[in-house]
């Protein structure tokens, strides 16, 4: 791993501030999270409505409810969405505040694995409540 | 990790107070902000008591009084004293902003003043600038076209492309911006900066220059410019009443367009 431009202190302002260059890259990201955010608002507000329509409800009421397919898919799109979203988040609140390479690399990873179990866990409880 | 608290060689001490002169009767405070690399000491405010009927009516006025008539130490950058240099940016009464624009009446009770957040100190009130004008120049401030110009005359432009322009010609690169933003305090060696970023766009949107794509290019980096979250600081800040958070909102939407 290279070292990180600005601790070579005998370096030329314009050579440390060109750095590595630019990564050509970042506005993939940026647009997934403003999507995502967007599709979370439609999709947060029903998962809120059916939560508290069915708080007193059975769990066969449930199950015949989520068994339909279009529950079905706007729940598994809710969870997918809603990691994919946080992991994107977390992302940028990792790279705001953590410097050093090697805990940014370790938290980067940890969090998109933590992000990645959790969503499956999501899935397979859904669809096991739906089948 | 980033640093919440000041290391202990920066923590600010109490300093001198400098009595205003007897008889004086409109008598206000000026707590500033020094530290000198000469003598080793930490950082600490001196407290200045200014009459008001015997100054101006701006803070440097004030700041100027000081030097002249009170502690010739004090140091500070100035230079047009009518929000035109840039140089007398500092933070007052805890905002970034012109010492030269900024009423003394404007402020509540003791004006507190200090050098622009988050930049080394050079001495006192002076910042060091030298990662952001490098920063500028990165950004290729100029135009760039292999058209050549006209022989006869300048490069035209109809008055709907020259008021593209309107907004960020008027910047003066006095950073107040840029240091009032959190993201460039924590990542300002990689990040651009709301400054730098709206003189980037200034070229980007002039329709003389011939070098948008490979401006973009450059700028299309999670640091150089996505560490810009809309926190709109330094729209709140900026002396000139500019509005850097919208450019670098135009310069992410063309980056989206010409993948489409």
């Amino acid at each position: 791993m290279s070292e990180t431009p600005n601790l070579d202190i005998l370096r030329s302002p314009l050579g440390r501030v060109r750095g590595l260059g630019s990564a050509h890259a970042g506005s993939a990201h940026w647009w997934a999270q403003r999507l995502t955010a967007t599709a979370l608002v439609p999709l947060t507000l029903w998962f809120i409505y059916s939560v508290m329509r069915f708080s007193t409800a059975s769990h066969q009421a449930v199950h015949d409810w989520l068994s339909s397919p279009i529950p079905l898919v706007l729940m598994l799109a809710l969870v997918a969405i809603t990691f994919h979203h946080l992991q994107l988040g977390l992302q940028v609140v990792i790279e705001d505040y953590v410097h050093e390479e090697p805990a940014k690399t370790a938290s980067l990873v940890l969090s998109k694995t933590l992000c990645w179990l959790l969503a499956l866990v999501c899935v397979v409880s859904v669809l096991k409540i739906g089948f | 990790m980033v640093a919440f608290n000041l290391p202990l060689n920066s923590r600010i001490g109490q300093g001198k107070t400098f009595k205003a002169p007897a008889g004086a009767k409109r008598v206000r405070e000026f707590k500033i902000y020094r530290w000198s690399p000469d003598d080793g000491k930490n950082p600490r405010t001196d407290t200045y008591e200014i009459d008001l009927d015997a100054c101006g009516p701006m803070v440097l006025d004030a700041l100027i009084k000081i030097k002249n008539e009170v502690d010739p130490t004090l140091t500070f950058r100035r230079s047009c004293r009518e929000g035109i240099c840039g140089s007398c940016a500092m933070n007052i009464d805890g905002r970034n902003t012109l010492a030269c624009l900024k009423p003394i009446e404007d402020v509540n009770g003791a004006v507190k003043i200090s050098p622009l957040p988050h930049m080394p100190v050079v001495k006192d009130l002076v910042p060091d600038l030298t990662q952001i004008y490098t920063q500028y120049r990165s950004v290729k401030p100029w135009m760039q076209a292999d058209t050549p110009a006209p022989p006869d005359g300048e490069r035209l432009q109809s008055k709907e492309e020259r008021a593209k322009l309107d907004g960020m010609w008027e910047c003066i690169l006095c950073f107040c911006c840029s240091t009032a933003c959190p993201s460039y305090w924590w990542n300002g060696d990689r990040y651009l900066g709301p400054a730098v970023l709206l003189a980037a766009y200034r070229w980007i949107a002039d329709s003389r220059d011939e070098a948008t794509g490979q401006r973009l290019d450059e700028l299309e980096d999670p640091f150089k410019l996505y560490r810009c979250h809309t926190i709109m600081n330094c729209t709140d800040t900026c002396p000139k009443g500019l509005n850097p958070a919208k450019a670098i909102g135009a310069i992410k939407q063309l980056i989206v367009e010409r993948q489409r």
